[in-house]
């Protein structure tokens, strides 16, 4: 019993340094996707230069997204299959989880929008593109009170 | 004023949006580009050109409306790196692109059939087909429309000229001290407004023809169905052993021109530079995108894929000593 209990805490914490630095790829690339890192001197940090080439950082971003979306399905299916029986959620999983979705969805949609066959109205580019930066920045702003917090994503059952 | 139109046209189109989004969660049937018919493209017919600059003064006059009036002095932006852009003293600049002149006329000395000649043509937004200023703007500005206009929209652009510096031809042009970035940050964030050809999306509604169009005395440019401008220009291009830009640029766009010279020789001879858009062969910029878009289709399949896999694993492990015990 001690061994596999031992197994399964060192995948989570894989996955959670996984999980934390692909969102840290993700905000960093996010981010550039505005014009601000030459602006603001990042890209004349010497090897930041590829920070202001957008197109490199939306590559970038694309490849995070694919990853995210595989470690997310990982964990969720992960989740209701087997981790499920020995933790819950905690009330600060739940915000995350719901601010998780926003990004994600509207991810989607501009990935899906950015497809030369598809074309939404301009109100809802303008809805996805907008609320996908805010969500992110509610994101940023939670996870920075739970750290604060201490609140974790699960609890013992 | 400026200021308050473009507040509440940037809140209407977020409550608008944020309602239609709650009234059909799936948009994707009714706005999919096909559902309301074709894409216009335009053609451009480079040997009937003859620089009359008729379409620069009348896409100048039709939409001085649109054009910037930006309030001065400017507010200061940090860094002092960041530079403002200001051409409202410039207007009557119509040698290139400018937030005041989304036309120009272009000038190319070639040899045609051994006989030196001037060709002079038309130049503006390429109306790309996928086109990068808009999938890659970061705030939803500027946007494709279902008939294969891209537009940007002057009361939601920041100015950041991104689109700029992501367009194959960098077509925006950047007007300092307008727009929607006075009301946020104006001295830490955005730098104006981004102007450029709208193909006159506003007259197109009207059922009316874009003005440069209309004007034309020697009706140089046509607009209709994509495919067939597409096979009229074909036809142009075989009867005059002539050659094609745009139908494959970039992944296609919704302007063609058809020219009697190779497009090398003309992009050589045309002066270029800032504002002054070269017409080299240009790759689909946004192929990346739509490649890596499929595998994002697959990634879940994988991580579920894993995570059953994982489940199988450890149940057959759970249940295999049990077996044992028994
Ligand atoms: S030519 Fe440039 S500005 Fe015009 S649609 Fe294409 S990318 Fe956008
Ligand atoms: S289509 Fe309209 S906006 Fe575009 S160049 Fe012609 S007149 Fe100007
Ligand atoms: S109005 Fe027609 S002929 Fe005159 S410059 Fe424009 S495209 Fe050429």
């Amino acid at each position: 019993m001690k061994p596999k209990k031992y197994k399964v805490s060192g995948e989570k914490r894989i996955v959670k340094w996984l999980y934390i630095l692909t969102f840290v790829v993700m905000a960093f690339t996010g981010f550039g996707q505005m014009p601000i890192f030459k602006r603001y001197y990042i890209s004349d940090i010497p090897g930041m230069g590829w920070s202001a080439d957008f197109y490199f950082t939306h590559y970038i971003h694309y490849l995070g997204a694919i990853f995210l979306l595989a470690l997310l399905a990982y964990v969720m299916v992960d989740y209701f299959l087997i981790t499920k029986r020995n933790v819950r959620l905690t009330a600060s999983a739940y915000v995350r989880i719901a601010l998780l979705t926003g990004i994600v969805l509207t991810g989607v949609i501009r990935v899906l929008k950015n497809l030369p066959e598809v074309v939404f109205s301009p109100g809802f580019t303008q809805f996805a593109d907008i609320s996908h930066l805010g969500f992110m920045m509610l994101y940023l702003l939670f996870a920075a009170i739970f750290l604060g917090l201490k609140s974790g994503w699960v609890q013992a059952r | 004023m400026g200021n308050t139109i473009s507040r509440r046209a940037f809140l209407k189109g977020g409550i608008a949006a944020a309602g239609a989004l709650a009234a059909s969660s799936l948009p994707l049937p009714q706005t999919v580009k096909g559902a309301t018919g074709e894409e216009l493209a335009t053609l451009i017919d480079i040997r009937k050109c003859i620089g009359c600059e008729a379409c620069v003064e009348a896409c100048q006059e039709v939409n001085a409306p649109k054009f910037p009036e930006p309030t001065k002095p400017f507010p200061k932006m940090y860094p002092s790196r960041v530079k403002v852009s200001d051409w409202s003293e410039d207007r009557d600049v119509s040698d290139r692109l400018t937030p005041y002149n989304w036309l120009f006329i272009q000038e190319a000395v070639v040899t045609v059939k051994g006989e030196k000649k001037i060709l002079t043509f038309p130049r503006r937004c390429m109306h790309c087909q996928n086109p990068p200023c808009a999938d890659l703007c970061p705030w939803g500005a500027a946007r494709k429309l279902k008939n294969g206009i891209t537009r940007i929209d002057a009361d939601l652009c920041l100015g950041g000229s991104k689109c700029n510096k992501v367009c194959p031809w960098h077509i925006p042009q950047r007007q300092t001290g307008v727009g929607l970035y006075l009301d946020i940050l104006p001295s830490f964030a955005g730098n104006g407004v981004m102007y450029k050809c709208d193909r006159c999306y506003d007259r197109i509604e009207q059922g009316k023809l874009p003005a440069c169009i209309e004007v034309c005395p020697e009706n140089v440019q046509k607009i209709g169905p994509r495919h067939e401008i597409v096979k009229e220009a074909h036809a142009i291009a075989t009867e005059i052993n002539g050659y094609i830009y745009g139908e494959t640029e970039n992944g296609g766009t919704n302007t063609l021109y058809v020219s009697p010279v190779p497009f090398e020789e003309l992009n050589r001879a045309i002066e270029k530079g800032p504002g002054k858009p070269h017409l080299r062969p240009v790759k689909d910029a946004m192929a990346h995108a739509d490649n890596l878009a499929k595998a994002m289709v697959v990634a879940p399949i994988a991580g579920v894929a894993a995570a059953v896999g994982k489940f199988y694993n450890t149940s057959k492990k759970v249940t295999g000593p049990k077996e044992q015990d028994k």
